[in-house]
């Protein structure tokens, strides 16, 4: 059986490349039933007008569906109360959008701490007046605990956020994340804006990622706008991609090591990761290649310098990164503190479908680049790197065995580049349409939605990795000592802007 | 000894302002001093970064000046932990509604004298977030702001440039 047709109700026209399908609340119960059962996993959670969107993924087949609920009287049947990992999209999504989650326990906000002057800024947008209000962290009880607040103004040059701990001498006995500090409102700026300025949005809404959400972006109005994009852009594209997830990589690895006082590994990882964004400033124009991936293909090529450029950076990271691997693998008092802290368990990261490093380093095997896969890496040589430690060390060892594999992968694309043009022509029609993307960014999969009418995004979702990471460092650091929060933390490298959005 | 905690963090720093140069001799005795402690010590300044709604981008490149191609520190330019350490705080993103407030207590935490500079776009107008309902836009509609270093986000060089430049202001 097919997934679509384990959901009951009427397929919707226009939505492409998966299925969406209009269901009842009965059948709404039903899907949310499979999450709880893990026969599912949820991808996302999100708020229409009038309506709810909850796409999920059957992880055997990788079949992808999205399930969608009116809400006439401004409510739906919580999918939280049977499964945790929707909890906070619906708390973030009956602040946006003033529809009600029925029987959800947690009736906390998630992002409106009542200073925005309006409230249900998606939804009906009442105006009201600044009243900001005080929020109840849960409760923990028993003897000689204390409380240490966090944030959301951090000792370091990091996003901010607030992180609650109650400790038990050195022991965390719970950590409870208190987010949404950097909401900028980027649906609602997207809501109308025309393709363009959309795209410049989604480029912004988590800096480290700027390419992977260019891409969800442009890929999700390809689909819905069925636009071919022309070969080399695809190769440009992933190219992009990759020298992202190597600058990334480079920078948690030496960072992780950092926060273990092992500042040696921090210096010579922040030298590769300065040499990959010069390289990529030398090839496209931009350090971070921001704004670089549009829907259609890509805005410029790869000069002639361009892949002697690149090749040099792959022969000087291939002479300096496995130095460094041997020193991380041998140097005692840094494995002492990696190995065997903050360990996520297996079952966790399968319930909430953690994406990424956090997922690959606990057993999860699921890369959007493999399945549901999207080219080229469907032409492309590359292993999927899966540990099943669970711990820092575990979730260092993916980013390195990701860096070997992105090396890899970025010679591929310069030996495969085809010739042609860079950028198809993007015309909207005058349907309604809508489309759906997957896209493997260095955290994870983010996943992009929008609604595109008469050459406008009337409704976009971004959906970050660290929605389903977040609540497991919760998890992670439970019986840890306070003083490795920073290495779990660091480990997990989750997104305060691409959740906040 | 919670009370001393909760009280240093709720008073205004101790730290006074700087003395006023009015005797004949004390300004010369500072005058002395001053070149000495320059010759001595160079330039030193101490540097807050406040994420206020940025998407990150600018702490990317804020961070890459702690690099080895960078190397902050050799001007006597260094990141502090607490802005009670800070003589300037480097402010980045368009000022979300919900940051405000930590923003405003991360300033008056620091002590006087000090100087804010505003980096990125988003710090200046609010860049592609302008007009959000849940953005202020505007860095200096909140503090006073001493210098702003534009892009989106902007290079190490050219933090690094508005940074020096800063410190020449200050000395002359």
């Amino acid at each position: 059986m097919t997934l679509i047709d384990r959901i009951d109700g009427a397929k919707v026209d226009g939505h492409r490349p998966w299925p969406r399908i209009a269901v009842d609340e009965a059948g709404w119960r039903a899907v949310a039933e499979e999450l709880a059962a893990g026969r599912l996993t949820l991808l996302g959670l999100w708020g229409d007008a009038g309506a709810v969107h909850m796409a999920v993924l059957d992880e055997e087949t990788a079949e992808i569906a999205v399930a969608t609920i009116e809400c006439p009287h401004g409510s739906f049947p919580s999918v939280g109360a049977m499964h945790p990992p929707a909890i906070r999209l619906e708390r973030a999504l009956r602040d946006l959008y003033g529809l009600t989650p029925l029987g959800l326990a947690d009736t906390r906000p998630w992002l409106d701490r009542g200073v925005w002057g309006v409230r249900h800024p998606l939804g009906a947008g009442e105006d009201c007046p600044s009243d900001p209000r005080p929020y109840a962290f849960l409760p923990t009880e028993g003897e000689s605990l204390h409380q240490i607040p966090v944030g959301p103004v951090h000792a370091g040059i990091i996003e901010p956020g607030h992180f609650r701990f109650t400790a038990s001498g050195e022991t965390v006995v719970r950590l409870e994340a208190r987010l949404g500090f950097v909401h900028k409102g980027i649906e609602s700026l997207m809501a109308g804006a025309p393709l363009d300025k959309a795209a410049r949005l989604a480029s912004r809404t988590s800096g480290d990622s700027t390419v992977a959400y260019a891409l969800a972006f442009a890929r999700a109005a390809e689909a819905a706008l069925d636009i071919a994009v022309p070969p080399r852009a695809l190769h440009l594209r992933a190219l992009m991609a990759e020298l992202e997830r190597l600058a990334n990589h480079f920078g948690d690895i030496g960072a992780i090591c950092n926060d273990a006082s092992f500042s040696l590994m921090h210096a010579q990882c922040g030298i590769l990761r300065e040499r990959v964004l010069r390289a990529a400033d030398a090839c496209f124009g931009h350090r971070l290649m921001m704004d670089r991936v549009v829907p259609g293909g890509v805005i410029c090529d790869l000069p002639v310098a361009g892949a002697a450029e690149l090749r040099a950076l792959l022969d000087e990271v291939r002479r300096v990164f496995p130095r460094l691997v041997n020193l991380y693998d041998n140097t005692a008092s840094l494995q002492d503190r990696t190995a065997g802290t903050g360990i996520l368990r297996e079952d966790l990261v399968r319930q909430f479908g953690a994406g990424g490093y956090v997922g690959r380093a606990s057993g999860r095997a699921f890369d959007a680049r493999k399945r549901p896969g999207y080219p080229p890496y469907d032409r492309l040589d590359f292993a999927m790197a899966t540990f099943d430690g669970g711990d820092v060390n575990a979730r260092v060892w993916v980013r390195i065995r990701e860096v070997e594999q992105s090396l890899d992968l970025v010679e591929q694309i310069l030996r495969g580049m085809p010739p042609g043009p860079i950028k198809a022509d993007v015309r909207a029609g005058l349907k309604p349409a809508e489309g759906m993307a997957l896209v493997e960014g260095f955290r994870g999969d983010i996943l992009v939605w929008l609604r595109i009418e008469n050459d406008r995004v009337a409704r976009a979702h971004l959906r970050d990795p660290s929605w389903f990471q977040w609540p497991l460092l919760e998890a992670a650091i439970e019986g840890n000592i306070v003083a490795d929060f920073p290495l779990c933390n660091k480990s997990f490298n989750c997104s305060y802007s691409g959740h906040d959005l | 000894m919670r009370r001393t905690l909760f009280e240093s963090l709720i008073r205004s720093p101790l730290t006074e302002a700087p003395p006023e140069r009015d005797d004949a001799v004390l300004k010369e005795l500072a005058a002395n001093l001053d070149r000495a402690a320059r010759r001595r010590l160079g330039r030193s300044l101490s540097i807050r970064q406040v994420d206020a709604g940025s998407c990150n981008g600018c702490e990317l490149e804020i961070h890459a000046l702690n690099n080895a191609f960078y190397d902050l520190e050799r001007y006597g330019l260094r990141f502090v932990a607490s802005p009670r350490h800070a003589d300037v705080l480097m402010v980045t993103g368009p000022v979300t509604k919900n940051m405000r407030e930590a923003l405003e207590r991360t300033y008056n935490a620091a002590p006087d004298p000090k100087w804010v500079v505003a980096v990125g776009d988003c710090a200046a107008d609010g860049g592609v977030f302008a007009g959000s309902y849940a953005c202020v836009g505007r860095l200096a509609d909140v503090v006073a702001v001493d210098l702003h270093i534009p892009g989106c986000p902007p290079s190490p060089k050219a933090l690094l440039s508005g940074l020096l430049a800063l410190m020449e202001t200050m000395e002359s």
